[in-house]
């Protein structure tokens, strides 16, 4: 069964973190997660958005390759921290490359909210903000009130190099937003809309 | 390594087959026998060479890369195919293009035991994963052999790996 209440740090509404986040994307490349932080960015569903529905762990180096690629475009990863705790080798990888373009938003809740709420590392203490500072991250934080957020979203979009935010929030679970889960046809969306004929080449 | 009475010259075809196909982004984990290429493809300003943590990083990546508009390849060594399993599920579901090129240890005059588990499992493991596989095992092949599967996984939207068999990397002699 399922605890009702979940002791956890943060006290953020994702969903209202995530909006925030988009309402300002422009013309940003987003890349999210599995699980909550999917669907929370399905609630502002855009064709330049690539969801991941698996392959936990891949958000983060999906985020880098679109970087290289769009060098003139800022690319934003929002993932949960079960997802990034599964790719921590990519912090390395993406700090020793140092994209100027890369912003990383882990929406921490402290739990693996998909599996039956469970602790994630985070909540025992391991702070990932820190261990992108450590890679070489330019701006590495943990965000966790209203002020900070503002913030952390200016710079998020304005700042030059890799940008890791680790934004703090409750354990609150939202159902899912979008239906969209088929990957060949989120690809082909995604790549149509930013190449145009291109995307067939 | 054995020593080589000719010059190693594919490594350089498979750089020359990168710019035929366009390839922008490289991805590896270090590997003896693509230490040339690695290297060609660092030197050259049309490339970006992404050193990984691990293999499935790469698989990512390039997923990442195409995306975007560019077409990538991951440099391994057989031991690394088994860490990108999952992580190819993301090329399967989505239909991205992957091109993997894969240096084989365990399978000829191997003097590692421990290199044998992922050595003798590579291709099996790699086709359950939804990959295309080809083998090479001849020098003289390898440019075309890699070329060819370039063209399959960029025009048909598949994972493709080419094993370059140990016959050609070259063993270490533990006899002495």
């Amino acid at each position: 069964m399922m605890a009702a209440e979940q002791n956890v740090s943060g006290t953020l509404d994702r969903r209202d973190v995530v909006g925030r986040i988009l309402e300002r994307r422009g013309d940003a490349l987003v890349v999210t997660g599995l699980g909550s932080s999917c669907y929370d960015a399905g609630v502002h569903d855009h064709p330049n958005t690539f969801y991941l529905w698996g392959a936990m762990g891949a958000a983060a180096m999906m985020g880098l390759g679109l970087a290289l690629a769009q060098p003139a475009r800022r690319v934003v990863v929002i993932t949960g921290d079960g997802e990034m705790l599964m790719g921590l080798g990519s912090l390395a990888t993406i700090g020793a490359q140092k994209p100027e373009n890369l912003a990383i938003v882990v929406i921490d809740n402290e739990l693996y909210a998909e599996t039956g709420m469970q602790a994630t590392h985070t909540a025992r203490g391991v702070d990932l903000a820190v261990m992108a500072k450590g890679a070489g991250f330019t701006l590495a934080e943990t965000v966790r009130s209203e002020h900070d957020l503002e913030r952390a979203i200016a710079a998020l979009y304005e700042t030059r190099g890799t940008v890791f935010l680790d934004v703090k929030v409750t354990s609150q679970r939202y159902p899912m937003s979008i239906r969209l889960r088929d990957g060949a046809h989120i690809k082909n969306r995604f790549r149509e809309n930013l190449l145009g004929q291109a995307a067939f080449d | 390594m054995k020593q080589e009475t000719v010059p190693r010259t594919w490594p350089g075809d498979i750089y020359q087959v990168f710019k035929r196909l366009k390839v922008a982004q490289v991805a590896y984990v270090p590997d003896a026998g693509h230490t040339q290429l690695i290297l060609d493809c660092q030197g050259d300003p049309e490339m970006t060479a992404v050193s990984l943590t691990t293999e499935q990083e790469g698989v990512a990546m390039l997923s990442g890369a195409w995306l975007g508009g560019n077409r990538g390849a991951l440099l391994m060594q057989s031991s690394g195919a088994g860490n990108c399993i999952n992580m190819l599920s993301l090329a399967q579901e989505c239909r991205f293009p992957l091109l993997m090129l894969i240096t084989m240890r365990g399978e000829w005059g191997e003097f590692n035991p421990w290199q044998l588990a992922m050595g003798q499992s590579t291709q099996r493991v790699l086709e359950h994963s939804g990959c295309v596989v080809q083998r090479v095992d001849k020098a003289e092949e390898v440019g075309e052999v890699v070329f060819a599967a370039g063209q399959m996984a960029f025009s048909t939207n598949r994972a493709v790996a080419v094993l370059i068999g140990q016959r050609i990397v070259g063993f270490k002699d533990w006899s002495k």
